[in-house]
Parts: C-alpha cells; sequence; structure tokens
C-alpha cells in the first residue's frame, strides 16, 4: 500500500473516531491503534488476574459464612474479567498464550496496587472501598472508548465493579460500627491504602507519557490528575461517614476550588513498586507462575483427550 | 429428636463445608483461567448449601445459635465431615480425584434426601440437585481427562484415584443418630447407595483408562469427628477470626 494511501485511511480512520464511531477488530487500524489496545487491555487482563491474588488470601480466613461466599464470587468475578479481557484482546490478532508469557516474563505490566500485601480482614474492606473505588473511576470512560470490543466488555466490567465497591464499602460500615477493635483494624487498613490508591490513578500529567494519544483515541477522557482529584473528592465524604480519618495531615476542603487539596505523594514510593520492588512483587507474578507450570500438565492432557476424541469421531465416519 | 436431627445435619452439612474450603484455596491458583472458575463455582455451591443446612440446624438448637457459631465454633472432634474431603490439594489430580468419589456419593445422597420426610431437608435436597449434578459431570470429565490425556497425566490421575480410594468406604458407614434418622424417615440409608456408587465410580474410571483400586483397607473416622492430621490446620484458617475477634459481627 502506498503511503498515500495509508495516509487516506488513517484520515478516515480518525474521523470515524472523532464521530462516536465504534472501530472492530476487522476494520483497519493504524498499527499504533492495535498495539495500544493490545497494551492497555492486558494490562488490565493481567490486573484482574494479579488482582485476585490478594483478595485470594483471605478466603480461606473470612469470618463468617456470608462474607466467604461473597468474598469467593466476587475474587470468581475478577477471573471472569479476566476471561473477556483477555478474549477482546484476542480480536486484535494475539493469543492468550503470548499475553501470558508478556506477564511471566516481566515484559507486561499489571496495577501496581496488587503489589500490596493484605494483611487484615479489613483489607478486604478497604481494597473493594478504596481500589475498587479507584478502578471503576479509570473505567466508566472507558465504556464509550472507541474499540468496540473493549468498550462492551467495560460495560460488564464496570456493572460488576461498582457492586463490589459497595460490597467493600458495607465491610468497612460493619467493622466502623461495630468493636473498638474492628475500628482499628478499619483505620489500619484506610492508612495503609489510601496512598497507593491515589498512585493507582496514574503518575502525575506531566510524566504520563500515554495521555495525548489515548485521550484522541477516547481510551482515556480524563487526565490521571483530574481523575485523581475526583477520587479524592468523592472518597473523603464515605470516610467521613464512616468515622475513620484520611492519613492526609494536608487534606482540606478548598472552598474556591470546590475540590479537596491534599499532601504530596511519595512518587519514589510509587516508581519503585511499578518496577518491581514492592513488597509483593515478587510472591504475586510468581504465584502466577507457578500456577501456570504446575498446569501445564492438566492443559497438556486436555489437549491430548480432545485430540483423541476427535480422531475418534473421524473413525467412525470414516 | 430434635437433637439428632441437629446431628445429622451437621454430619451433611460439614462434608460441604470443608470441601467448600479446601476448593477456596485454589481460587486464583487453577490451571487455566476456565477451571479456575469452575472450581469456585463449585466451592459457592458447596458453602451456599453448608448455609442453608446450618442456617435450619441454628434453628433448631435455638438459644440464639447462628450459622456462624456452627460452622466457626466447634472444637475439631465436634466436626463431623469424612476424611475423604479434608484431603490436600496434592495436585489438580488429586483435587479432581476427590472431587468425583464425592460427587458421584453425593449426587446419590441428594437424590434421596429429597424424598426426606423432613421438609426442609427435602428442600436444601431439590436444590442442591441441580449444582451437585454438574458437579459430578464436571469431575467425571476430568477424570476422563486427565486419565486418558497424556502418560503423565495418567500416572497422576492413577495415583490421586489410589491414594484416595481408602477414604470411600466411610461414606457408607452408619452412626447412631444416622440410625435413628433413617428409622424416622428423615434420613438417607446410605447402605443401600454403596453398590451403585461402586458400579458409578468403575464405570468412568474405566471410561477414563483408568484402573479400579483393588485397596481392600479403608479409613475412617471423621462421621465420628476422629479426623487426619489435615483437619486441625484447615480448622486453624477457617476459625482464625471467629477465635481472634470472638463474640462479633462482620
Amino acid at each position: 500500500m502506498s503511503e498515500e494511501n495509508i495516509k487516506n485511511l488513517e484520515e478516515i480512520f480518525e474521523a470515524r473516531i472523532a464521530r462516536d464511531e465504534k472501530i472492530e477488530p476487522k476494520d483497519w487500524m493504524p498499527e499504533k491503534y492495535r498495539k495500544t489496545h493490545i497494551r492497555q487491555m492486558s494490562q488490565h487482563a493481567h490486573s484482574e488476574i494479579i488482582g485476585m491474588l490478594p483478595e485470594g488470601n483471605w478466603i480461606t480466613r473470612a469470618p463468617s459464612l456470608r462474607r466467604k461466599v461473597a468474598l469467593l464470587a466476587k475474587v470468581q468475578d475478577e477471573a471472569g474479567h479476566g476471561l473477556y479481557l483477555y478474549s477482546a484482546c484476542e480480536t486484535l490478532g494475539i493469543s492468550r498464550d503470548e499475553l501470558y508469557d508478556q506477564l511471566h516474563s516481566g515484559k507486561a505490566k499489571y496495577s501496581s496496587i496488587f503489589n500490596y500485601p493484605t494483611v487484615s480482614w479489613a483489607d478486604m474492606g478497604a481494597v473493594g472501598w478504596l481500589v475498587d473505588g479507584a478502578a471503576i473511576i479509570n473505567q466508566v470512560p472507558l465504556c464509550n472508548t472507541s474499540f468496540g470490543p473493549y468498550a462492551r466488555a467495560m460495560v460488564r466490567v464496570c456493572k460488576e465493579e461498582s457492586f463490589h465497591q459497595r460490597q467493600g464499602f458495607e465491610i468497612m460500615l460493619s467493622l466502623c460500627r461495630g468493636s473498638k477493635e474492628q475500628k482499628a483494624m478499619a483505620q489500619d487498613a484506610l492508612n495503609r491504602w489510601w496512598w497507593p490508591s491515589l498512585m493507582m490513578l496514574g503518575p502525575v500529567d506531566a510524566e504520563s507519557v500515554h495521555t495525548e494519544q489515548s485521550m484522541k483515541w477516547k481510551l482515556k477522557r480524563k487526565t490521571n490528575d483530574e481523575l485523581r482529584q475526583q477520587f479524592i473528592d468523592q472518597t473523603v465524604p464515605q470516610a467521613d461517614l464512616l468515622g475513620i480519618t484520611v492519613p492526609d495531615p494536608d487534606l482540606k476542603w478548598n472552598e474556591e476550588t470546590g475540590h479537596y487539596d491534599f499532601g504530596e505523594i511519595d512518587w519514589d514510593e510509587f516508581w519503585q513498586v511499578v518496577k518491581g520492588h514492592g513488597p509483593c512483587n515478587k510472591e504475586r507474578l510468581s504465584a502466577r507462575v507457578n500456577a501456570w507450570d504446575e498446569g501445564k500438565w492438566v492443559r497438556d492432557a486436555a489437549m491430548a483427550h480432545a485430540e483423541k476424541k476427535e480422531l475418534n469421531k473421524l473413525k467412525e465416519v470414516v | 429428636m430434635k437433637k439428632n436431627v441437629y446431628q445429622y445435619i451437621l454430619s451433611i452439612a460439614d462434608n460441604s463445608l470443608i470441601l467448600g474450603q479446601r476448593l477456596g484455596e485454589l481460587c486464583g491458583h487453577g490451571p487455566n483461567l476456565e477451571t479456575d472458575i469452575a472450581l469456585t463455582n463449585i466451592s459457592l455451591d458447596l458453602l451456599g448449601q453448608t448455609r442453608s443446612y446450618f442456617q435450619y440446624a441454628a434453628l433448631l438448637a435455638g438459644d440464639d445459635k447462628t450459622e456462624d457459631d456452627i460452622a466457626f465454633i466447634r472444637i475439631e472432634r465436634e466436626y463431623r465431615s469424612i476424611l475423604l474431603v479434608e484431603q490436600p490439594n496434592t495436585h489438580f489430580g488429586y483435587v479432581i480425584a476427590r472431587q468425583f468419589l464425592f460427587d458421584v456419593y453425593h449426587l446419590l445422597f441428594m437424590e434421596k434426601l429429597q424424598f426426606s420426610k423432613d421438609e426442609t431437608l427435602s428442600a436444601i435436597a431439590k436444590k442442591g440437585i441441580k449444582e451437585v449434578s454438574y458437579h459430578e459431570r464436571f469431575s467425571s470429565d476430568w477424570v476422563k481427562r486427565l486419565g486418558d490425556g497424556t502418560e503423565v497425566s495418567k500416572l497422576k490421575m492413577q495415583e490421586a484415584i489410589n491414594d484416595l480410594w481408602r477414604y470411600t468406604d466411610e461414606m457408607f458407614h452408619v452412626s447412631a443418630s444416622d440410625k435413628a434418622m433413617i428409622s424416622e424417615g428423615i434420613g438417607v440409608d446410605v447402605v443401600a447407595l454403596k453398590e451403585r456408587y461402586y458400579a458409578k465410580v468403575t464405570e468412568v474410571l474405566s471410561d477414563a483408562m483408568l484402573e479400579v483400586p483393588e485397596g481392600k483397607y479403608f479409613q475412617k473416622g471423621g462421621k465420628e469427628g476422629i479426623h487426619t492430621e489435615h483437619m486441625g490446620y484447615i480448622l486453624s484458617d477457617l476459625q482464625y477470626m471467629q477465635r481472634s475477634y470472638p463474640n462479633m459481627k462482620w
């Protein structure tokens, strides 16, 4: 194809996105669009799968049967999200095995928040309330993103995430209305999860490398800083309702801007975790690699069995 | 009479509780996403059944007992689950073998329990049959896949079946409280299920190109509350929060 032809196609493509038309897998698309979407969707899928681990950590120790069942169902939802995000990714011509390879080799990233440990039951509340809360703020705009399969997957993901967030808040509410020990457990969880949740919305705009292009393709509708402010404005009154304190001495309502002012985020910590040196990076990745490696004989057997069955069917026909 | 029904419920529900708990350990660690989701589903079904049973048991017990008191605040000797369900997730072959050997029994059991004279137990069984027949199909299919898959999977599946075989006979033991329940038309006469159980298991194993173990020595004790060494660790996890923070609402 000549350069002029490609330029033409690109113009048509950009015009379609500007008109809010959905791009479907078989449509022509610039290579960069395809690669960017594989990167973002697979990161999202990996985050769902790695995200199962910190919460899975409490399934066997949940304090009541009702909580145990709800937690299991929640972690299972995350597996489901991973499954259809991987499938959406596969429509762009990459296999699930390749995507797993990228995760296992450390080439692909996932949300850094999951490299923090879940050390108490209250963390199940805090993760639902704050982490899923921040995730929703990131993800709701994606229901209108330009790539059709991603947008459609996100509609379902967001519905479930918002249920998870309410569930997390409800865990926190029970703790805060409970005994002194329970309330202390909730406060401790907020102390540990607050700052990582703010970091979860990404580096400050000046350092965010993908923002401009992503905005154009509607992979992003607001900047990281705007999303972070939205998250803080929405969450602080919820903490007030719970009667626990956000661990930021500089947090103050600003009448003029109509937003909360907040303290300095420790970006050194953020980059340390992103670069693989957080409290649980090694554990999370090795848990996934182990599950995959130890499952190899099972997957091989399933394939071999399916082939035998297919062969038998053929023999019957002959 | 109520006391007998209460004890009888524990002997059914504890199997679901302990197996559900064991499967819960695997969530996020399955050989692929689809299997992970399926095993979590089974765990959810079993724990859902457990809740229905224990809510009923709590009602019978009176004195403000809750489903969680029954699930979490007992000593090991008071759990009535069979030894099979507490066996560890040694590898995926064991997970499937344990599930299969239990599911075949569980389905036969539920099919009878639905005719119990106790309306609540009958209702729980009717609802549970659909779930348990899915479990049985899932685990039987996997026994066949692994048994008739590769050389490696065949060995592993056979190893797991051989090792867990000694826990199968206990399912057909009748305790004193079971006897009373059977004669009242509330409980299931498990002895009568034995022949069909082994016939079904043999059929699936032979479809899977696996050997039916010839072991004649069996283990028992769970129904009397005498468990394997694994049980204490399961309960340490299960009861951790309730023991560390007693008398609280979650």
